[in-house]
């Protein structure tokens, strides 16, 4: 399925000046795929850039073009929404390394043509944020009203703040941390080598072959999917309920309603995600650390960032990326003076809580986008 | 709507453009206030509820506890500190004090006077924790852990060489004369300052 989804057309732009990235190595061009939505007013001001999460893409309120379904966040961003489009110009951007039309592994190769695979350098969350400036500044929008992110869609925000604290008016984090702890690494270190073991990865040239690692994918996928529900939740959901028969089969198929759910979320996942973009893009979580530039002081990320307003949100059900977490950016930002909201909201569904019916969240959003403060 | 006796009274004593911590700000009342007059409000508050009403109202507040979390702010990362009826909830009074005065230079304290004549007679008459209408919570399930008098808060004050700048005594929500205060003021604001 991956080669069908490399032929999507997406709207993108190619920008031929060199992207340096925080590897060292550079990229020759950048493309990156982007859906706006809502009016740009006359003088520029109303953009609100959202960020997504690790397997997100740039089709935020409107129908993916790989599965038709609604835009992973339609509940949140359009006409009336949280994030209003009667208001605001919504831009969201396809991150570098992914796989919706945005410069990433399966990009050809300038010389050769065929597809970069493995030879695609290393990226990190603020070489995506990088790309992002560099569409923002295609685009003739030299300051943003707000960025807004989830998950890893935070750690862009927070990434933006630390990097063009200038070019934002207030980040919005939520679900979200400023580094990967040693417990988000070794999950995406599970997906990773579930990838790496699939025979038919081929070492990440599997593009023009009839073979991809859909299985591995699958198991990452599956692996990924536990750390963003709550324990709560799985057994609200599922329990130990049998999966469409009365007695256990005393074998290995699915006899578990938990065990056919994620077999199908692992194989669904597949249709709509490139192996290769999995891996650079947990590796670019993986390396997140804002604080690793300033000696471990997290507040010297932040230095810069005395005049955006933030506003941070956790779950108290979330994880994988846990409420300390944001107290400890929040804690950052008030220790240099900025502007800082911060709830903990109750919400039973572990950490995909923000992309859910939390309608406290809805009130949260509205209101920090709302005031021109 | 009006704005509670207390808070009206800060709001009105804080300049614009200050910098000013709400401790215990609740949905964001006083802050919106303050706003208004072009003040930089922003808040501390323990229940997420209240919290999230005030983000929601586009006001910069964190979810925390006065018992704890003030020690996250830097010294003097404000004008005005305040703390509005929420000293006599606090595990210890005398050291929230000290921090209030410690990210800022002023602090507005207003609390319930346990000693006004109310909570005395009730005390004397019926030999019960008294329930009125600035405490009308019962003893055993009352936030109010450290009931206080204007005249414990002058001890304590004077004892820490806290300066007191000036004080507002309120009887029914109208202000009453200092004299005789420890008995009529229901609630008392102190403006409070480093000597």
């Amino acid at each position: 399925m991956a080669s069908l989804l490399h032929q999507i057309q997406h709207q993108r732009v190619t920008i031929a000046a060199p992207l340096a990235l925080d590897s060292g190595q550079s990229l020759p061009a950048t493309t990156i795929a982007y859906q706006s939505y809502g009016a740009l007013n006359d003088d520029k001001s109303n953009a609100v850039l959202i960020c997504h999460a690790l397997t997100g893409d740039q089709y935020v309120a409107s129908d993916h073009p790989a599965t038709g379904k609604p835009g992973w966040w339609a509940r949140m961003v359009g006409p009336g929404k949280p994030i209003d489009t009667d208001r605001f110009h919504v831009i969201c951007a396809n991150v570098l390394g992914s796989c919706m039309g945005s410069s990433g592994p399966a990009t050809p190769d300038a010389a050769t043509g065929a597809p970069l695979g493995m030879a695609f350098p290393v990226i990190t969350i603020t070489d995506m944020v990088r790309a992002q400036a560099l569409l923002l500044d295609h685009l003739g929008i030299a300051r943003l009203q707000a960025v807004v992110g989830g998950s890893m869609g935070g750690m862009q925000a927070l990434a933006w703040a630390a990097t063009y604290p200038q070019r934002l008016g207030s980040a919005l984090v939520i679900a979200s941390a400023a580094r990967h702890s040693a417990q988000n690494i070794a999950f995406h270190e599970v997906g990773r080598q579930a990838i790496m073991a699939d025979p038919d990865w081929q070492g990440g040239q599997y593009y023009g072959s009839a073979r991809a690692p859909t299985k591995g994918l699958a198991v990452a996928r599956m692996a990924a999917h536990i750390t963003y529900l709550s324990e709560a939740g799985l057994t609200e959901k599922f329990g130990r309920r049998l999966q469409a028969r009365d007695i256990k089969s005393f074998g290995f198929d699915a006899d578990f309603q938990v065990e056919s759910y994620l077999r199908h979320q692992g194989l669904a996942f597949t249709d709509r995600f490139d192996a290769n973009a999995y891996l650079y893009i947990t590796r670019a979580m993986d390396y997140f650390d804002l604080a690793d530039p300033h000696d471990g002081r997290l507040a010297g990320a932040f230095a810069r960032a005395k005049d955006v307003r933030f506003t941070l949100v956790s779950f108290d059900t979330d994880w994988l990326y846990p409420t300390s977490e944001s107290r400890r950016i929040v804690q950052a930002l008030q220790s240099v003076g900025a502007a800082a909201s911060f709830v903990e909201l109750s919400a039973p569904f572990g950490h995909d809580s923000f992309l859910l019916d939390v309608p406290a969240l809805d009130r949260l959003v509205a209101g920090a986008l709302g005031s021109g403060f | 709507m009006a704005l509670r006796p207390d808070l009206a009274i800060i709001a009105d004593a804080v300049p614009p453009g200050a910098r000013v911590l709400d401790v215990g700000c609740g949905d964001g009342e006083l802050i919106a206030a303050l706003r208004a007059k072009g003040v930089d409000a922003r808040g501390l508050e323990i229940d997420p509820a209240n919290v999230t009403a005030a983000i929601a109202r586009g006001q910069s507040v964190v979810q925390g506890d006065a018992n704890r979390d003030l020690a996250d702010y830097p010294d003097d990362a404000f004008d005005y500190a305040i703390l509005s009826q929420t000293l006599q909830t606090t595990e210890r009074p005398d050291r929230v004090v000290d921090e209030l005065l410690r990210i800022a230079p002023r602090a507005f304290v207003s609390f319930p006077n346990f000693a006004h004549w109310r909570v005395r007679l009730a005390l004397l008459w019926n030999g019960r924790m008294p329930v009125t209408r600035l405490l009308p919570v019962a003893w055993y399930e009352t936030p109010n852990i450290h009931h206080v008098t204007v005249s414990d808060f002058r001890d304590l004050v004077r004892a820490k060489g806290i300066r007191v700048e000036r004080v507002w005594h309120l009887s029914g929500d109208r202000p009453t004369s200092d004299a005789a205060a420890s008995w009529r003021a229901e609630h008392a604001i102190f403006l409070i300052s480093r000597r």
